[in-house]
């Protein structure tokens, strides 16, 4: 009986993994052939080289920029706004949203403002930006802040107000303060919420940076899109976004790391 | 000696289209080590009682006194243990255990001493690390029990803290909690729909009326009957007399409706 049920583990367990390395295998061979088609269609001249640049000439641009320290430069820069923004308009809504949750009165006096600045495109607000804080990175910033920074806001407050009352009551109880009630119940209660709010925002901090970028351009890998979209090296633009890509994932992963710390015994 | 008294207690709810009023005319007196029950149809008002007794609300008519001084807000000396357990699940069962001690701020060792042991008694010590998830329904009320202990209230309230569990469970769990409340001597309120529970483990029981809950009747459960373990009072000959009469009471509660 026993020996039976080991040997069905030991083939159980063997599926599971072939099946594991297949669909790796399967995601592998896609980027694979994506590249390769494409590096393909552009020698072939199926493609137009100069528009659609490949993955050769990528490559060396790569090598040509690293060497002369300018693709650090961008990206450092560029990421650098990044994280700030998304920190910024995390905390800072995080905390908006906590002192929503504290004053009722507040919060239903700003009710109205807020959904109007969440319908609001944030980064039509760039241009006043620049002209007040500066055609600098403090203006990318906080358009990299400003972008999450209402939603979130939004629905963190909307996750303090939606936690079972019942924990605050026990935290009541015990006599509570106010203040122990919401750090000891409210906020890590919203723990889930919180966490889908910062993978939203990662992807939102790079909308407002590269846009930020955009309309700035000085330095960093919008400017680098920008500038090589005016003098028609696609090559220097299609170098940027696989930069973006591939730090963007980074971001992310980062993100679900922290989520399986936080909330790993919840059901 | 009166150790809680409630005197001609009213409490009405009040929102934007209707007032409620939850319960009315309560007068009640509760001696120090007393085991109180009280049972009444569903919406009469039982939770709302107790929550009044906690502090959690204040009435809107009468007077709560504990010990003589009129109840303000809620008090690590009253425990409170709600509908459902309400561990926190992003905590371990220690952590738990020690949320009330933690908000008095007490937290060195000695002081957490008496919440492991009602740990131990209650034969959860090996579950300090768990998280709440891990556990079955009859432990997480157990633990839930050792929550509201390890403050060591004067005052235990209990709202219908069985109503969840299966039956063989709740049998043994009335069991321990009964004797776990009776050896450190605590007075306590127990909310129940259950007649049989409400007999077995007190010294009275309380019928409440539909709602508005007022006090439709009182019962006394006899000495020997109060002092045994709520398993031997459900086999004893006394029982089914005395359920029945609870029983005939709430069937005439229904009719008035
Ligand atoms: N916060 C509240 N606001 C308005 N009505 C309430 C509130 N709490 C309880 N009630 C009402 O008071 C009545 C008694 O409720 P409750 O005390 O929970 O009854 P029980 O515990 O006996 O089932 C119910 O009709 C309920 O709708
Ligand atoms: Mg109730």
């Amino acid at each position: 009986m026993k020996s039976k049920h080991e040997e069905m583990h030991r083939q159980f367990k063997k599926q599971t993994k072939t099946r594991t390395l297949q669909i790796r295998a399967v995601q592998i061979l896609i980027l694979l052939s994506f590249f390769i088609g494409w590096e393909t269609a552009a020698s072939a001249r199926w493609i137009d080289p100069l528009l659609f640049s490949s993955p050769s000439r990528v490559w060396d641009l790569f090598l040509v920029r690293v060497q002369d320290g300018s693709l650090i430069m961008h990206t450092s820069v560029t990421l650098f706004e990044t994280i700030l923004g998304f920190l910024l308009g995390t905390f800072l809504g995080t905390f908006l949203a906590a002192i929503l949750w504290w004053s009722p009165f507040l919060s239903r006096v700003l009710d109205p403002y807020i959904v109007i600045l969440n319908s609001m495109p944030k980064v039509a607000l760039g241009p006043i930006l620049i002209v007040g804080l500066g055609p600098g990175f403090t203006s990318i910033i906080a358009m990299g802040a400003l972008i999450s920074l209402v939603i979130t806001t939004m629905v963190v407050y909307n996750a303090f107000r939606e936690v079972d009352d019942n924990y605050v009551k026990v935290m009541k109880s015990f006599g509570a303060t106010k203040r122990q009630s919401f750090f000891g119940a409210i906020f890590p209660a919203s723990y889930p919420t919180m966490i889908s709010t910062l993978k939203v925002n990662v992807g939102l901090a790079w909308v407002g940076v590269i846009v930020g970028e955009f309309l700035v351009s000085k330095q960093g890998l919008g400017y680098m899109i920008i500038y090589g979209f005016q003098v028609f090296n696609f090559t220097l633009v299609m170098l940027s976004l696989v930069i973006i890509a591939i730090l963007a994932t980074c971001m992310y992963q980062t993100v679900e790391l922290v989520e399986k710390k936080l909330i790993r015994h919840r059901t | 000696m009166a150790f809680l008294q409630l005197k001609e207690v009213e409490k009405t709810f009040f929102t934007y289209d209707s007032v409620t009023t939850a319960v009315e005319k309560i007068n009640l007196t509760i001696n120090k080590g007393e085991f109180i029950s009280i049972i009444g149809p569903s919406g009469c008002g039982k939770t709302t009682l107790l929550s009044l007794i906690s502090g959690l609300l204040h009435p809107t008519e009468g007077q709560i006194l504990l010990d003589g001084k009129q109840i303000e807000k809620p008090t690590p000396e009253t425990g409170y243990m709600l509908q459902q357990d309400y561990l926190f699940p992003w905590l371990t069962i220690e952590q738990n255990i020690t949320l009330g001690l933690k908000t008095m701020g007490k937290t060195k060792s000695e002081e957490k001493e008496l919440a492991y042991e009602l740990l131990d008694t209650l034969g959860l010590s090996d579950k300090t690390k768990h998280y709440p998830s891990q556990l079955s329904g009859g432990m997480r009320q157990r633990v839930a029990l050792v929550r509201m202990l390890s403050t060591d209230p004067k005052l235990l309230l209990l709202d219908e803290p069985f109503s969840a569990l299966d039956y063989q469970t709740k049998l043994k769990l009335e069991n321990l909690v009964f004797s776990t409340i009776r050896t450190h001597g605590k007075t306590a309120i127990l909310v129940t729909h259950d007649i049989g529970e409400a007999l077995a483990m007190s010294d009275r029981v309380i019928l409440l009326t539909h709602r508005p809950g007022s006090i439709q009747q009182e019962f006394s459960v006899a000495h020997h009957l109060a002092e045994e373990l709520p398993f031997n009072v459900r086999l004893d000959s006394q029982f089914t007399p005395l359920f029945q009469e609870v029983w005939k009471e709430m069937e005439s509660l229904e009719k008035q409706t």
